[in-house]
């Protein structure tokens, strides 16, 4: 069999039935083979969007995202998309040509090391030059890219190896040869017991949630312990929807842009329990000033997260949906009642009272752009797969859509890649072909990516982009407002596309919004559609995202509002 | 405070890059570096000497630990364990210094490994203490050139390093 065909044959194996790519002269022999395969292509229009899909492809399902690229600039365009998964800790496997091996290291037409591009972005990476060794690479990459702390694996295939003829069966499942690769999964059972007492003391005790409770599938887990122990729960931008945001135990985001009583009851808590974080330092700010009166317990998959940022007193090395149940037996055999933490819980409550996400209407009917994010998750009732892209759009949809389940809202959190959302929209869409997948974007994200409207139209993928267009790069601009002396410095969008003909263009549907009371009823016939739309929501120009912690600050720096 | 790591990783192509990459990335400055195969042809062993600066270098043995192909990190105590260096040296010696030169080179017991007319090589191994010793004594009758290999070093007592 030729070893193209075994390259699809692997793929199948491990499940593989959606790859996003972009072909060129180094992966023919692979696409010649996908000509008469099974699985499923999509054609992208840049590399980058591939990568993307991929990504949200994962995020929304839970399984490896594939992507392909060719040799030299096609896979130079997916290094942003890999990059970005790696922060966010997605499970990727792209597969990208080479140029022959005898012309490696020649500066050969289309060359690029992108082994060595991608070493610092990547949780591992092949170059394969002994045919031989390809389906035993392609299952070391699945397994590697999925298990442990997830991330994104290159598999680098110069184009004359995908020509060789090599003996298939797909019955024999090569052995993997990863001597050094062991997760932990189970976590120390002493540390659990530790956890579970400090927890059981605890006065005020928070639990503060990120991406790798989604990334274990651990939500019910999670849901589980918080409920038993009456700990209210805040939770990162890529861990939004790891617990439902309508519980009574909910705080929302925490953060720069994290709501009031989020980042009150972590500044007032003697109990942290961090799962499946990194106390990356949009959440903590000024790091000694972080949960100053609080204890911590982390528990995580990755031992390097451990006392990274903050110095934790119990570490619990493992994965959330073994480690979580195990604390909540510990907890049960204590028999504690939780009722003595009422004050606590009520003092959450009157938080969220006096200090909640106050979005002040415009009095001439503009539309302001957090109204319109409330009004997007009150006509898909909170249930739709939500996309964003990357600045005030993003911090918005983060603050006002409530998400219930994980796997619902895709952000581009630990790199804040703009023209991510609608790539991985089309590709969570790819994911959840059923589901209503929206895209929140801002005018200036939406440009990046924009041409992968061809690849929505293409496959019939119903997207809804809701561009809250200001015109402006709407964060850079309110940084400038209010720490640059208002020098807004090439963040004005004077020429834009006009939005709606530009997705009629691309055979999409397009929508213009300029009064509130018209947003409902657009809303409702876009996402009605079967089509893909770009809705183009014109709001007040000059609004900016609250609550806001200046990077670098405390709690006592946060800007409740809009002055 | 410098450390010792001593990092058995597979040995494959490009396994040098991650790890020399990772201690750049991370903020750290590799002091010196030996690799080379172990008693196994699959496995080498990397000997790493780092400074530690800002952040504890329990930073980069986690981050190292995470690289697919590092099967072991040790972090060798000074006092638990023996270390080495190899130096050459050329030195200028004419018939006036050169038996001064023998002189020093018998207490190192250090071996002269090619002689000429105005120079001799020296070789000699020892600690990096006793190497910079070595060498500052030299250093007066003219240093042409010299090598060190960098540090290695092996756990005292029965166990593997």
């Amino acid at each position: 069999m030729k070893a193209a065909e075994v390259i699809l044959e692997a793929l199948k194996r491990e499940g593989v039935d959606t790859i996003f790519g972009f072909p060129g002269g180094s992966v023919i022999p692979l696409y010649d083979a996908l000509y008469n395969s099974d699985i499923n292509h999509i054609l992208v229009r840049h590399e980058q969007g591939a990568g993307h899909m991929a990504d949200g492809y994962a995020r929304a399902s839970g399984k490896v995202g594939v992507c392909f690229a060719t040799s030299g600039p096609g896979a130079t365009n997916l290094v942003t998309a890999i990059a970005n998964a790696y922060m966010d800790s997605v499970p990727m496997v792209a597969i990208t040509g080479q140029v022959s091996r005898h012309l490696i290291g020649l500066d050969s037409f289309q060359e690029a090391d992108v082994t060595g591009i991608t070493l610092p972005i990547v949780k591992h990476s092949y170059l394969v030059k002994d045919p031989t060794t390809l389906t035993r690479i392609i299952r070391e990459a699945f397994h590697i890219a999925s298990t442990g702390r997830p991330g994104p694996v290159v598999v680098d295939i110069p184009v004359d190896v995908t020509k060789e003829d090599v003996e298939f069966d797909s019955a024999v499942l090569p052995a993997m040869r990863l001597p050094g690769y062991k997760p932990n999964l189970k976590g120390h059972p002493k540390q659990i017991r530790a956890a579970a007492q400090v927890i059981a003391a605890a006065q005020r005790p928070v639990i503060y949630a990120g991406g790798g409770v989604i990334s274990a599938n651990a939500s019910d887990e999670l849901r589980e312990l918080a409920v038993y122990s009456q700990i209210p729960v805040t939770a990162t931008l890529t861990g939004k929807g790891c617990f439902p945001e309508d519980h009574d135990l909910s705080m929302g985001m925490l953060g720069m842009h994290g709501t009031p009583y989020a980042n009150y009851a972590i500044s007032r808590s003697d109990l942290v329990i961090a799962v499946g974080v990194r106390f990356d330092d949009r959440v903590t700010g000024k790091l000694e000033a972080f949960a100053p009166e609080a204890g911590f317990v982390h528990i995580d998959i990755d031992p390097a997260e451990i006392s990274k940022n903050v110095v934790v007193d119990i570490p619990i090395v493992g994965d959330a949906k073994t480690v979580l149940p195990a604390l909540l037996a510990e907890l049960k055999k204590l028999d504690l009642s939780f009722d003595r933490r009422r004050e606590w819980t009520e003092q959450v409550e009157t938080w969220k009272r006096e200090h909640p996400l106050a979005v002040k209407e415009a009095e001439n009917g503009d539309i302001m752009p957090q109204s319109a994010v409330k009004k997007i998750w009150e006509i898909t009732d909170g249930e739709a797969v939500v996309c964003t892209e990357v600045g005030q759009n993003q911090m918005w949809a983060a603050q006002h859509y409530l998400c219930r389940h994980p796997r619902t809202f895709i952000s581009s959190g630990g790199l804040g890649t703009m023209g991510f959302g609608f790539p991985a929209a089309i590709g969570a869409q790819v994911a959840r072909p059923d589901a209503l997948v929206v895209d929140i974007a801002g005018d200036g994200s939406f440009q990046m990516t924009s041409q992968e409207l061809a690849t929505a139209v293409q496959y019939g993928l119903p997207v809804k982009v809701c561009i809250l267009n200001n015109q402006y790069l709407g964060m850079v601009r309110q940084w400038q407002e209010l720490f640059w002396d208002k020098h807004y410095s090439q963040t004005c969008m004077e020429c834009q596309p006009d939005f709606v003909k530009l997705a009629e263009a691309y055979g999409a549907e397009g929508y213009r919004v300029e009064a509130s009371t018209d947003l409902e009823g657009v809303l409702r016939t876009a996402f009605a559609s079967d089509r893909p739309a770009v809705i183009d929501i014109r709001v007040k120009r000059e609004a900016n995202v609250f609550p806001m912690i200046p990077a670098g600050g405390t709690i006592h720096d946060m800007m409740e509002r809009e002055l | 405070m410098k450390h010792t790591l001593s990092v058995l990783v597979e040995n494959k192509p490009g396994v040098l890059t991650r790890v020399a990459g990772l201690f750049a990335r991370r903020g750290f400055n590799i002091d010196s570096l030996v690799v080379a195969e172990t008693e196994s042809a699959a496995v080498s062993r990397m000997t790493i000497t780092v400074e530690e600066q800002d952040q504890p270098v329990e930073q980069v043995t986690k981050q190292l630990h995470k690289l697919i192909n590092v099967l072991k990190i040790t972090d060798l105590d000074p006092s638990g364990s023996v270390e080495r260096e190899l130096l050459l040296i050329k030195v200028k010696a004419d018939a006036e210094s050169r038996s001064a030169i023998m002189q020093i080179v018998e207490i190192f017991r250090a071996k002269i490994v090619d002689v000429s007319a105005e120079v001799l090589i020296v070789e000699m191994t020892g600690t990096r203490e006793k190497v910079s010793a070595f060498m500052e004594l030299l250093t007066p009758f003219g240093v042409v050139e010299l090598m060190r290999t960098g540090r290695i070093a092996m756990s005292r007592g029965k166990r593997a390093t």
